[in-house]
């Protein structure tokens, strides 16, 4: 097993700064909306963690492709520490999309064509990890895992154009508008910032945990190959 | 010009609080997941290294060297009662 690298602690501790920095932003910096009151504030966290998670799921497509072309199972590794990372990113997204949806459209959850294809997304790649739960062949795997999420990833844009191209109630805050919306805002130059701070933060910290997740994934291939040599 | 006919800002602190303690917790979950996951898989592999070392080669028998002899036990005393008379 590799020591951790120096730049690796460096960026552990970066993320947890940037985390408050958001954090700070978020709560103190940016202005209390006067329609929603507090609870827009959620917002920065749920736009970050949503642009993280769907990059992710996107990125884990292309190392799907490289896996199929190579057939090196290191693409495997970064593709399921990529899925791994952006699904739990995907479910903060969702739980705080649903928090915020209480008071402002008076429901936790409604089939709005956003709302189904996220929770579609979010089971896809849950699916992802029990069909590779089922396989114990690590090239058939692999080969499975990366064709599923070659198929899966469709469902990134999909879901982040579903507001652009169906008719919803989920507002379009960036690059668009959307008249149906329901509690939509326009955004204050600080609430910009503030919003700009949170992405580039989740950013960071995607980059760290996916960084960590790697070596995890590395230790457990060693740890798999040592098995084969004790037992054979 | 109107804002004061507007109603006052609601209270969604509440809301906006279960939502930063929910993106915490999870994150906090992942990262403790990542932790546990770690130190059980460089458990696994101390054992198995463990196991994969090649056995120390035994010591040859030497001609001069005598078996030693098993120490003799001490005879225990027999356990006799005391008649009063």
């Amino acid at each position: 097993m590799q020591p951790r690298p120096v730049s690796l602690k460096i960026l552990d501790i970066f993320s947890v700064v940037m985390l408050g920095v958001a954090a700070y932003f978020a709560l103190v910096k940016a202005p209390t909306e006067l329609v929603m009151g507090a609870v827009q504030r959620v917002f920065y966290f749920h736009i970050g963690t949503a642009w993280t998670a769907l990059l992710g799921f996107l990125f884990a497509s292309v190392l799907s492709v490289l896996y199929l072309v190579t057939k090196d199972l290191k693409w495997d590794r970064y593709q399921v520490a990529a899925i791994e990372v952006s699904l739990v990113f995907f479910l903060i997204t969702i739980a705080l999309g649903s928090i915020w949806a209480r008071p402002a459209w008076n429901t936790w959850w409604t089939w709005d064509p956003r709302l189904t294809t996220a929770a579609v997304t979010e089971l896809v790649y849950i699916a992802y990890f029990m069909l590779r739960q089922g396989l114990d062949d690590p090239d058939r795997r692999a080969r499975f895992g990366a064709v599923y999420a070659l198929l899966g990833g469709i469902s990134a844009p999909i879901t982040f154009f579903a507001i652009r191209l169906y008719r919803t109630i989920h507002p379009v805050v960036i690059a668009g508008s959307n008249p149906e919306a329901q509690g939509g805002f326009s955004m204050t130059p600080s609430m910009l910032t503030a919003m700009f701070v949170a992405l580039f933060a989740f950013t960071v910290i995607f980059i760290d945990l996916y960084w960590n997740r790697i070596r995890l994934g590395n230790l457990q291939d060693q740890v798999e190959q040592l098995k084969l040599k004790v037992t054979m | 010009m109107f804002l004061f006919l507007q109603e006052a800002t609601p209270d969604t602190s509440g809301y906006m609080i279960a939502g930063y303690a929910v993106a915490f917790i999870v994150m906090s979950l992942y990262v403790y997941s990542l932790y546990v996951r770690n130190r059980n898989l460089r458990q696994d592999l101390a054992a198995l290294e463990e196991m994969d070392k090649p056995a120390p080669p035994l010591p040859a028998p030497t001609s001069q060297s005598k078996p030693s002899k098993p120490k003799a036990r001490k005879k225990p005393k027999p356990v006799t009662k005391k008649v009063r008379k």
